[in-house]
């Protein structure tokens, strides 16, 4: 049941965030899909295996990650306070970790022998792989063929750490086809093998599981910003690919109606040329991988190709409480050009010495565009979801700088 | 009665199995795959199985898959497969066509008006791969009031507990999916099908269609015995593929070729009781 007087209480039993959510997935998995909700279920009941992920993040991932209040970069732009939530310091580079570890500890709960994961930018893949390195446990990373070519610094982590990538041509040769492939794997090993996916989309209960996971972002910033500042932050910013690192952010905030949240989308070329992976401004309802939400797609239902320069945000899709939470005008969901997170990427590193990857140098060009106007006492963390040593090949290139 | 009960029926009356052909509709272009369609029957298919191409269908192995990818870029959409299916129905008043594929289209087009769109073209049935017992009520009760069986999936990770769920609200057949894994890879092992069908009589009085795995004439014989009928996909998708020139069109003996092979699949289906 959802409470009517919280909106942190979703989904309902069946996984369904409004009209969105659920469990689209072929018969050969529901039982597989039932299992995990079960499994996860016990696990939240069970402090000992609140321990067990409390232990691995603060010793192995190096939580807490700091709030960080970004001083050259709230004096260059002269109005709200921005502080970061850095994410982006955590082991392997981004907050994939901090879900993929929730997921690991609960295979091996479930007896599972065998992980498989998708992956676009390699992020996910790298922290799948990484867990499974730590729990001796065989891993398959499907990516799309497009991605292992621009993501090259994150396939060789994968393949040092021990996991098996494999390329995916079907489709758009991106992450959706990587998501479908890793489906495929599943139903045709259900005994042994768990999907850990890698955002808050796909079947009830992986939506509401990894923003569980993810939102020791927000706890952790809710704690940090009252010990900095003695109150609430006044609006957060983070960037969406299926919406984890957002999610993670915002849920912990959710009831708490001073504070305004805003999901940034790649709008690609823009928003206008099509060539874009902003499901919520661009997309609209359908079903794909398992869940009902926003969907970039064609009159025919036809599921469109995304567009951006960012391989994590490049998915036509978004996690179905997104959608939820766009409807009822909770959060706000905007957009940015690749042109204008390339600019915030070299913004971060010169003048934070930070420099971010490309998804969360989108919530820093939104960042860019509203904090001159606001009050210097308006406090807006971003969160600062992952680091960008992966991209700089990709950005040189847009840069026309040869390596 | 309605034209899968009538098919079976009749079947039954007869002493033996059906043989479900499957192909994708616009395969590998509109105007091949509407002959090759309305062949079908002609060859021996006692239902008609008829794929309606979606972008990312996750439960399909390579060849369905390239199978969809062409029919979509040779222009096929769900309007236009419900086109097909109204110029093949007035040829053809008896055989059942059951349409099978993934949601988002439907979706797109509206539940309520691709139901009653598609009992007019004449469609019979409707199979929607990513649609459990637990989310199809939505296209459920359209279809069941436009008059189409909604069929649903039984599989190998089916179990006890879930079956009663799943034969429940089943219309027309059950669809029992012979292996856990997508079309066109594994072999179906028939004596674990004979096991599984077994299994699955003692919880519905439905017919029970066996698909996935199942390759050549021999096999859809040995899931014949067991099994209502036996449904052939992706062998039959195989055999049009080998059949297209370097360019993806059709070659001059592709329709023969495949309906040749709907010819062996039924005539095993035929034997397969009698030779038992
Ligand atoms: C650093 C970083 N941020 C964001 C994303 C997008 O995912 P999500 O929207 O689930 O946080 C990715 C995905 O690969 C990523 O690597």
């Amino acid at each position: 049941m959802q409470a009517a007087n919280t909106l942190r209480g979703g989904p309902d039993a069946a996984g369904h965030f409004g009209i969105y959510g659920g469990r689209y997935v072929a018969e050969t998995l529901m039982p597989l899909v039932l299992a995990v909700e079960a499994a996860y279920d016990e696990a939240c009941r069970d402090p000992g295996f609140q321990r067990e992920l409390d232990y691995y993040l603060e010793h192995y991932v190096g939580r807490p990650s700091p709030l960080y209040f970004a001083e050259r970069l709230t004096r260059h732009f002269g109005g709200a306070k921005i502080y970061f939530k850095r994410d982006e310091l955590n082991h392997t580079g981004a907050h994939k970790i901090n879900n993929v570890l929730g997921q690991t500890l609960l295979a091996r709960r479930m007896g599972k022998t065998r992980i498989i994961a998708e992956t676009g930018a390699g992020q996910h893949g790298v922290a799948t792989a990484t867990a499974c390195a730590l729990f001796d446990l065989p891993c398959v990373v499907y990516m799309g063929a497009t991605d292992i070519e621009r993501q090259k610094p994150n396939v060789f982590r994968m393949k040092l750490l021990g996991a098996e990538v494999v390329p995916v041509h079907s489709g758009t040769a991106t992450l959706k086809d990587a998501m479908n492939e890793a489906l495929r794997d599943w139903v045709a090993h259900v005994d042994d093998t768990f999907y850990v996916i890698g955002t808050v989309a796909g079947p009830h209960p992986y939506p509401a599981m990894v923003r569980d996971f993810q939102s020791v972002i927000g706890r952790e910033t809710r704690v940090q910003l009252q010990k900095a500042e003695g109150r609430l932050p006044d609006t957060l910013v983070a960037c969406i690919g299926g919406g984890s690192n957002a999610m993670g952010l915002f849920h912990p905030f959710l009831d708490e109606p001073g504070v305004a949240m805003i999901g940034v989308e790649a709008a690609g070329h823009g928003l206008q040329t099509g060539m874009h992976a902003a499901s919520l401004n661009g997309g609209v309802p359908g079903v794909l991988h398992g869940n009902r939400t926003y969907l970039l797609q064609d009159e025919d239902g036809q599921i469109r190709d995304a567009h951006s320069i960012s391989a994590g945000l490049d998915y036509p899709g978004i996690g179905p409480e997104h959608a939820w939470l766009h409807d009822l005008g909770r959060v706000e969901y905007v957009a940015i050009t690749d042109a204008e997170a390339l600019e915030a990427f070299q913004l971060a590193s010169r003048l934070e010495g930070i420099i971010p990857a490309l998804e969360p140098a989108h919530a820093l060009a939104h960042v860019a565009k509203i904090a001159p106007n606001l009050p210097r006492d308006h406090l807006i963390v971003m969160n600062m979801c992952g680091r960008g040593d992966k991209d700089i090949f990709a950005v040189a290139e847009h840069l026309g700088v040869r390596l | 009665m309605s034209r899968i009960a009538e098919r079976f029926a009749r079947l039954r009356g007869e002493g033996r199995a059906g043989l479900v052909a499957y192909l994708t509709a616009g395969d590998p272009d509109p105007d091949t795959s509407r002959e090759l369609i309305a062949g079908l029957a002609a060859a021996g298919a006692d239902l008609v199985e008829i794929g309606m191409p979606f972008s990312d269908p996750m439960a399909d192995g390579p060849l369905i898959q390239a199978a969809g990818q062409r029919a979509l870029k040779a222009g096929m959409n769900l309007r236009r497969t419900l086109a097909m299916v109204r110029h093949l129905r007035r040829r053809d008043e008896t055989t059942p066509f059951v349409l099978m594929g993934y949601y988002n289209p439907i979706y797109r087009y509206g539940p309520q008006a691709f139901a009653q769109d598609a009992a007019a073209a004449g469609v019979d049935g409707l199979i929607v791969v990513d649609l459990p017992p637990e989310e199809d009520a939505e296209l459920a009760g359209p279809a069941r009031a436009a008059g189409l069986d909604l069929v649903r999936l039984a599989t190998p990770t089916s179990d006890e507990r879930r079956l009663p769920q799943i034969v429940g609200g089943a219309g027309g057949f059950i669809y029992y999916v012979a292996i856990a894994g997508i079309t066109g890879t594994r072999r179906a092992d028939t004596d674990a099908v004979a096991i599984a069908v077994a299994r699955l009589r003692r919880f519905t009085t439905l017919p029970v269609a066996v698909g996935f795995g199942i390759k050549d004439p021999d096999q859809a014989a040995a899931v014949a015995r067991a099994a209502d009928a036996a449904v052939v996909g992706s062998a039959l998708v195989q055999r049009l593929a080998a059949n297209l020139d370097a360019g993806g069109r059709a070659r001059p003996g592709l329709v023969a070729a495949v309906l040749g092979d709907v010819q062996a699949l039924a005539a095993g289906v035929r034997w397969a009781r009698s030779r038992a």
